[in-house]
Parts: structure tokens; sequence; C-alpha cells
């Protein structure tokens, strides 16, 4: 392929490679980290991305693949990183909530507001069982975008991708 | 105070709160009192840090004179943090923890619901990000507090003494002066004075769940906005600034 028939589609393929380092089995294009992708100029493009959670320890290690990745297209990259709008798991592919359950970890299903406290928890099912007999062991998991539940019918602990609106 | 000095000066404040409270809960680290704790507490510690590294980052660019992020968090001296004297309070037990987050959570919380429609672009930004993660902190931080009230005579008596002891750190968090004042005028800042009423309900409204109360007379301290800190604060740094004081420039 030659530079010049290169359109943004391409760059999205490419970026399907790069993956999340916490959560292996997503892409940063599955995970919706990465916003969007304009060519500046050439062969020159910018990639804007935004953080999962402010404190994400991932989010350089993503910004250096996405430029080894390109780069091992001929492509240079500059990555810009945005606050707003915020990173939500509305943003999660359907893909990526596919590939996460197969993986082992429950994906993020609609909750009720946070800030009204102590509201009825929404079930999470499991990802082994499918059952919805699920405790929350904790509401901070492994990383920041997990929390840490049990199923009570098959007993599997398992990591719940956290819902975050 | 020019509006640009106001400016830097607010978000510095806003990033040495959650800076100092961060690493306060880093200290957690391998010694909670379960496992789930444990990595909560961190993961806490990890939120708040990076919104210093956010608010940090916005402030330098203010303030405009080749400072970075890691120049304001690892190179200022002690009278040049400006964080409010509850987030340097010690740890305690996990209790006196608990407590001072949840003091801490429901104030951020109206803050940064107040913040998302500031005039600034940028802190406008990172009240939107930040407030998602604060209601995970604010639902843990009630949560506990319920159940450590409302738990056994021990750690009912043990957390009231907490409430009890911190409650006098509660009125600098509506603290107020020209910084804020010329930044409200600008629909910048939020002003303080318009949630205190609606956090003071919200607080009550757990505390009483937990069956515990505010002390009805606490003398209020402030000065930490001003630089004027407790004795913590030194400890805290020369812990937080040491590998930047002693290798100058590392990176990892
Ligand atoms: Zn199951």
């Amino acid at each position: 392929m030659t530079t010049q028939e290169l359109q943004s589609q391409d760059l999205w393929n490419f970026l399907e490679d790069v993956k999340d380092p916490e959560v292996p089995v997503l892409s940063v294009v599955d995970l919706g980290v990465v916003r969007e992708i304009e060519n500046i100029e050439n062969n020159s493009w910018l990639i804007t991305i935004t953080p999962t959670y402010s404190g994400c320890p991932a989010m350089q290690v993503i910004e250096e693949g996405i430029k080894e990745r390109l780069e091992q297209e001929g492509i240079r990259a500059q990555v810009k990183t945005v606050l707003s709008p915020a990173w939500t798991t509305d943003w999660l592919s359907e893909n990526g909530r596919r590939k996460l359950k197969e993986y082992g970890i429950a994906p993020p299903v609609n909750e009720v507001d946070k800030s009204v406290l102590f509201a009825e928890q929404t079930p999470v099912p499991c990802p082994s069982c499918n059952s919805t007999n699920t405790r929350m062991v904790s509401q901070f998991g492994s990383t920041a975008c997990k929390a840490h539940y049990t199923c009570n019918d098959c007993l599997e602990p398992f990591d719940y991708f956290k819902c975050l609106k | 105070m020019t509006k640009q000095e106001a400016l830097f000066e607010y978000v510095l404040r806003k990033a040495d709160d959650t800076l100092i409270l961060g690493h306060r809960l880093s200290e957690w680290c391998g010694h909670g009192p379960v496992l789930e704790e444990d990595i909560a507490l961190t993961n806490l510690a990890l939120d708040l840090i990076g919104q210093a590294t956010e608010l940090y980052q916005y402030a330098a660019e203010v303030e405009n004179k080749g400072r970075n992020e890691d120049d304001l968090a690892f190179l200022r001296l002690e009278r040049e943090y400006k964080n409010v004297l509850l987030v340097e309070q010690t740890n305690g037990d996990f209790g006196k923890t608990i407590v001072r987050q949840f003091l801490f959570d429901h104030f951020q919380s109206l803050l940064y619901e107040r913040l998302m429609n500031s005039a600034d672009e940028q802190i406008a930004a990172i009240a939107e990000k930040s407030i998602k993660e604060v209601k995970y902190h604010l639902k843990h931080s009630s949560e506990w507090v319920i159940r450590l009230g409302d738990g056994t005579e021990e750690s009912h008596n043990r957390v009231q003494e907490s409430v009890t002891d911190l409650s006098r750190y509660i009125e600098e968090l509506f603290y107020q002066d020209e910084v804020d004042e010329i930044l409200i005028k600008e629909g910048i800042a939020a002003d303080t004075a318009s949630f205190k009423e609606e956090y003071y309900n919200n607080i009550n409204a757990v505390l009483s769940e937990a069956t515990l109360s505010l002390p009805e007379k606490m003398w209020q301290l402030d000065g930490g906005r001003k630089g004027v800190h407790s004795e913590h604060l030194g400890f805290l740094l020369a812990e937080l600034q040491y590998m930047q004081r002693t290798y100058p420039g590392m990176e990892w």
C-alpha cells in the first residue's frame, strides 16, 4: 500500500492491534480510548485519545503503543490527550463487550447513579455461568476500571469491568 | 492580584488537596485491614493523584514560568503547599481514614458538580472527568461510615471519636478569599457558600444513618490555603519529595 492511499479507516484497523496493557484482550479501539484520527499532512497523522481514569497508569504505554504500531507502517503520528468529553463505559464497543465476557470479565451493565447512595444495585451476571445471583466483594479491583465480584451459584470469583458515566 | 495569578492559585489549591490526600491514602499500600480495602484505598489514591496531575499540568500552563507538573508536586517548600488541613491529617486507624475521606468526598463531589459548568474550559473538563471517579469514592466512604458507626460498640466509639476530632477541619473546606472572589465574578470558580448547606445536609444524613453525629460546637482551624499547616505536612513532604530531593531530576 502506498502512503497516498492511506485512509483514516486503515489507521483505525492498525490500532486494533494495540491492546490495553491491563486488559490485553481489548484493543484501544474497543476500549473507546481512541477518539479521533485526522490527517495533518501527507504522511503525518494526529491521533486523539482520552484516558479511562485520571490516574490510569496505562495511558503512557497506550500512547507509545499507538506510535510504535503506526511507525511499523511508516506513518508519523502525534498523539494528543483530551479530557473532555470524559470517557464512559458506553464507548466500549460491542465487540469489546463480547471479548471481555469470553475473557472472564463481566462487561459493564447500566448502573443507577452512584450519587444516589445505597440505591439497589443492578445485578452483574457471572461471565462463567450467566447467573445473576452474584455479589460484589469490593467496588475496587485489580485495576481502576474493575470491581471484584463472586458468583453465588458457581462460586467463581470474577472481575467486573465497572460502569463509568 | 491579576486574574491569571488568581487562576494559578485556585488550581494549585485544588491540586494540592488531591495530591496530599492521595499520598496519605498511598501510605495504606500493604497495610490495609483486609486485602480488598488495601486495594480500594490505593485505587482511591491513584484516582486522586491522577486528578492532581491534570490540575498541576494546568496550573503550570497558567503560571507560564517554565515549571511543569512535577516541579509543582515535588519541588516546593511546605509553606508553598495550599491544601486544606483536613487532607494532611494522619491516617490513624482505618475508621479515621474513612471519616477523613468521607468529609472530603462529599465536598469534592459538590464542588466538581459546579465546576463542570466553569467558564474555564480546562477546569470544566477536569471536573467532568473527575466527578465520575469521585462518585465511587463517595459511595465507598459513606458505606463504610455507616458500617463502622452502626457496627460494634468498639467501631462506633472509635469512628465517633474521629468524626469529633476531624470536624474541626470542615469549615476550612469552604474557605474563600480574594482568589475565589476574582474567579467567581468571572464564572470560573464555584462559590462554596452556595453549597455549604447541602454539604451539611448530605453528611448529616449519612452520619445519622450511622448513629453518629457532629459535635454541637467545635473550634475550627484553618490556614492551609495560606500555606500555614499542621505539623503533619512536613513529615509527609519529606517522604513525598525524598527521591527528587536526593536525586534531582531522576526519572524511571
Ligand atoms: Zn457463576
